[in-house]
């Protein structure tokens, strides 16, 4: 006789959760479940914003300008890889369609990420990367800064952990803007022309759609309209000691949110994917 | 690149230790040599403090005479301060 398949980690966790609580299929309150979709896709959007940007960063490793730069986009990269675990562990464990993070980088396809489309852009030469760097981390140091307030104790804990490193990012990244920025002739035309590059991705970040407008509702997100005006002045007071002028306003690319994404996601996937991909079992 | 400085960078493993020599980063400036420093000597949780010093701002003595320099001292036994009983009840010394 076949014996019985054993209970999974995440049937003992709804069979506890439910022996709490309500039985499973009555009706929620309202707010009784904090991990319901949409708080799902929250939180996978972080950790794939993460992610990417993780992975990008080591496509430096080797081929940075010095040694030293080397090690500080490695670092950075390992940073966000760590925080993407976090945040898709997170994810995973209240999606019975993922067992774990694993399972949401590896084996997910691009139109299911729901990064911001700031950061897959390719990293053309460092002053572009360092761009990116400083519109993202700007970003996602003053929303984690909030969120790390956040009613969810999960989501706060994990923003609380992830700020140090970010306010780091931030540091660095604004360093490196004002140097090439306030460098050579050559070096602030590179500078100028990463800016240029990744302005267009600047609203993406400050989008909000109707899901994430029910979650801030419910204080589990954080309306990064809330901070649009301090990212603004931080990103002018940055350019101003680059001695470097905003670029021009341009028509915004939207989307990533929703899985619309450039064609540059695609080809950082099969690098990521590949191996995960042919030998699932594969360990190292 | 080739052209940045070259910086001595210390680290306080700990509290109450002082800042030991660990190495060098090379760097535009003294801010960004901190942060090369941190990048490359304190990732695996080296250190609480960090120095870092521009290498040429460092006054060393000269190879060529550590004959004069040092080796006078060798002879000097006495300057070693083991020529005392320590009396017993006198304890961390």
């Amino acid at each position: 006789m076949p014996s019985l398949p054993t209970i999974s980690e995440k049937d003992e966790a709804r069979a506890a959760a439910s022996d709490a609580g309500a039985p499973e299929g009555s009706f929620d309150a309202p707010t009784a479940s904090a991990h319901d979709e949409a708080t799902i896709a929250y939180v996978t959007s972080l950790g794939d914003d993460a992610l990417i940007l993780g992975q990008r960063l080591s496509e430096w490793c080797g081929h940075a300008p010095a040694l030293e730069v080397d090690l500080s986009l490695a670092n950075m990269g390992l940073d966000l890889i760590g925080q993407a675990t976090n945040w898709l562990g997170l994810a995973a464990r209240h999606d019975e369609r993922y067992a774990n993070a694993d399972a949401l980088a590896f084996h997910r396809d691009v139109l299911d990420f729901r990064n911001c489309l700031l950061v897959e852009q390719p990293n053309g030469d460092f002053a572009q990367t360092m761009a990116r760097q400083l519109l993202f981390s700007t970003w996602q140091h003053l929303l984690l800064e909030r969120l790390a307030g956040a009613s969810d104790e999960a989501i706060a804990g994990i923003a609380a952990k992830s700020v140090k490193e970010v306010a780091y990012h931030r540091e660095l990244s604004h360093d490196w803007v004002v140097r090439l920025g306030d460098g050579t002739e050559e070096s602030k035309r590179r500078m100028a022309a990463g800016l240029d590059w990744c302005w267009r991705f600047i609203p993406e970040l400050f989008e909000v759609t109707e899901e994430l407008e029910a979650l801030v509702q419910r204080g589990i997100a954080v309306d990064p309209r809330s901070f649009e005006e301090e990212y603004r002045a931080a990103l002018a007071a940055t350019l101003e000691e680059a001695t470097l002028d905003a670029p021009a306003e341009q028509r915004p690319i939207l989307g990533g949110r929703r899985g619309h994404h450039s064609e540059h996601l695609g080809h950082l996937l099969a690098v990521m994917q590949y191996l995960p991909r042919t030998y699932p079992e594969a360990k190292w | 690149m080739s052209d940045w400085p070259l910086w001595e960078v210390f680290v306080r493993a700990k509290g109450g230790l002082s800042h030991r020599h660990v190495g060098s980063v090379h760097a535009p400036d003294r801010e960004m040599a901190l942060n090369h420093a941190r990048d490359t000597y304190t990732r695996r949780l080296e250190g609480v403090s960090l120095w870092v010093v521009k290498s040429s701002d460092i006054v060393a003595s000269d190879p060529d005479q550590s004959g004069p320099t040092f080796e006078p001292a060798a002879d000097k036994v006495y300057r070693h301060p083991t020529f005392y009983e320590i009396p017993d009840e006198v304890k961390h010394i």
